[in-house]
């Protein structure tokens, strides 16, 4: 019962940053029908702020909020050099676009920075434990779900209450028609950018403070994850996106524990082909977004 | 000389190799109704459409209130006072009723003005101030057109432009929808409507412009028009 909480735990934690990383995805997407893979970079770039942040002596309460600014900006920036010229076009078009976009930013972070993996400096209070009711959990991974449950309170109140937020929610819906009530495209695209940089900036912190380390490839694993995720709970839904990243959180982390030894080796492939039927039972996902159309008159 | 208030000269637009408006010549006085006609294809939408800056333009030029509006951005139009209800309604079902005619009022900045634009909708339409919090999604096909109608008012417009506002409601809310184009009118909105509905849209409407195959077929006084009996077999496809 103990291991089980534990790993209940765990699986929070874990999901609760897929979750980000997906929701992430789905913003974009929502609004420009774009599966952005160059995501993982914007989370890369925020681990290395972390990195150099610490090499520069600069405390950890100001390295975040850096981390979270550069991987905002990175991710306004992208769209402004990368998506908005291709934007009017297909949707394999920007897949592609976005896969160019991941790698150049990979090679450059292995030619400027370093190919191998840099250790990151972390305040030494995340890597204790405490106990909570028997269960000894990390101190990490209590920030993780903390964080998680912050961001996604944060994102739902903006996006229900805030006026700039019911305007996303309406270009998600009908992008032409949210024009038409003079709600501005590029301010909108930019926004869903700005949002989905600073939740890769939140689960990069997440990510690097369970491993203090980063790499130029760091971001390619959660975020391939992540996509998973957005699937499994809906492509272009929000509410989906963070259900499937929870879910493939839980998935991943019980299969860990709790499979046989002897069946450990096939962890991943049973994790997905539970995702698969998963989405043989629902093939739009946990909870598809409303609208599919992905309509650019 | 007052300027028309809208003004559409040789506009022309293209999807591809399709032409679906040739050339067309047209304009809008200030508080006119002026009710564009046709039969399935024969570009009505696609002209509204270019004026609202939905579709680009091939050429031709659209003034509006004395600017050059020609392929301006669509977000740009509330702010100089014209609005597209589009066709098909297209509200947005995931929002609610107040979130949809709160987007219709995006654009504006004046604490005073955007509460007379509230008053003014809920009072056009009660149901909309009743169903406020609904899903737009979950509205009747005529309370849904209220809707759009109302979203479009929120910005306080000069001119309308409806496309196909009566489209697949009973015949007693069509009648509402066409008192209502009345009503806005006496309110000083200038309107242009796209129409299937002809006789219901001649009854309202002071001039009419038929359109077929992208051209302008025949245009003038709505009750002339009316009045013609040919008009329906002729441009419209019969019946
Ligand atoms: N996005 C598009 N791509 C290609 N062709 C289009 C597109 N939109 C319209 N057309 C074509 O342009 C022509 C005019 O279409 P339009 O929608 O303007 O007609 P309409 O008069 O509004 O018809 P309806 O009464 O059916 O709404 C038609 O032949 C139509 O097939
Ligand atoms: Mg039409």
């Amino acid at each position: 019962m103990e291991l089980f909480l534990q790993q209940t735990v765990n699986a929070f934690a874990l999901g609760g940053t897929y979750a980000l990383l997906a929701l992430g995805l789905a913003v974009v997407f929502s609004i420009m029908g774009l599966i952005n893979f160059a995501h993982g970079e914007l989370m890369t770039i925020a681990g290395y702020v972390l990195m150099y942040c610490g090499l520069a002596g600069i405390s950890f309460v100001f390295a975040v909020p850096l981390a979270l600014l550069a991987s905002t900006f990175a991710a306004v920036l992208m769209e402004r050099v990368a998506f908005r010229p291709v934007r009017n076009s297909s949707g394999a078009t920007m897949l592609v676009t976005s896969f160019a976009v991941a790698m150049i930013l990979q090679v450059l972070f292995q030619n400027l920075i370093s190919v191998r993996s840099q250790p990151v400096l972390l305040p030494e209070a995340l890597s204790g434990s405490i106990m909570i009711g028997g269960l000894v959990i990390g101190v990490n991974k209590l920030v993780a779900i903390i964080s998680t449950v912050i961001m996604l309170i944060f994102l739902d109140r903006f996006l229900s209450k805030q006026k700039y937020g019911i305007a996303m929610r309406a270009a998600a819906e009908d992008f032409a028609v949210a024009r038409l009530m003079g709600i501005r495209a590029n301010t909108v695209i930019a926004g869903a950018f700005a949002i989905s940089g600073l939740l890769a900036g939140v689960a990069a912190i997440l990510w690097v403070s369970q491993r203090a380390s980063v790499d130029p490839l760091m971001g390619f694993t959660p975020v391939l994850k992540a996509f998973i995720a957005a699937i499994l709970g809906g492509l272009g839904s929000l509410r989906g996106a963070v259900a499937g990243g929870f879910l493939l959180g839980f998935i991943e982390i019980y299969l860990a524990a709790f499979l046989p030894p002897a069946l450990q080796e096939f962890r991943d492939p049973i994790g997905l082909g539970l995702v698969v039927l998963v989405l043989l039972m629902r093939p739009n996902g946990l909870l598809p977004a409303a609208s599919l159309k992905a309509e650019k008159v | 000389m007052v300027q028309p208030l809208l003004q559409v000269r040789s506009l022309d637009v293209r999807y591809g190799a399709v032409q679906a408006v040739d050339g067309i010549n047209f304009e809008v006085e200030q508080g006119e109704i002026i009710a564009l006609l046709g039969a399935n294809g024969a570009g009505k939408s696609s002209t509204l459409n270019a004026i609202a800056g939905l579709v680009p333009t091939f050429g031709g030029e659209v003034q509006f209130d004395g600017q050059n509006i020609t392929n301006l951005r669509p977000e740009m139009l509330p702010g100089l006072g014209i609005t597209l209800s589009p066709e098909g309604r297209r509200v947005f079902g995931t929002l609610s009723v107040a979130e949809n005619l709160q987007m219709g009022a995006f654009g504006m900045k004046d604490p005073h003005e955007i509460a007379a634009a509230w008053d003014r909708v809920y009072t056009l339409f009660p149901i909309l101030a009743e169903r406020r919090d609904q899903f737009a999604g979950t509205l009747s096909g005529g309370q849904q057109q209220m809707l759009a109608v109302g979203r479009a008012l929120m910005s306080n417009p000069k001119m309308l432009l409806l496309d196909e506002p009566s489209l697949g409601l009973a015949p007693k809310i069509i009648e509402q929808i066409f008192e209502l184009i009345t009503t806005l009118n006496q309110q000083g909105v200038t309107i242009l409507v796209v129409e299937q509905n002809v006789s219901m849209a001649l009854e309202v409407a002071n001039r009419a412009y038929v359109l077929a195959n992208g051209r302008i077929a025949t245009s003038g006084a709505a009750k002339d028009l009316a009045a013609s009996t040919n008009l329906q077999n002729a441009y419209l496809g019969g019946a």
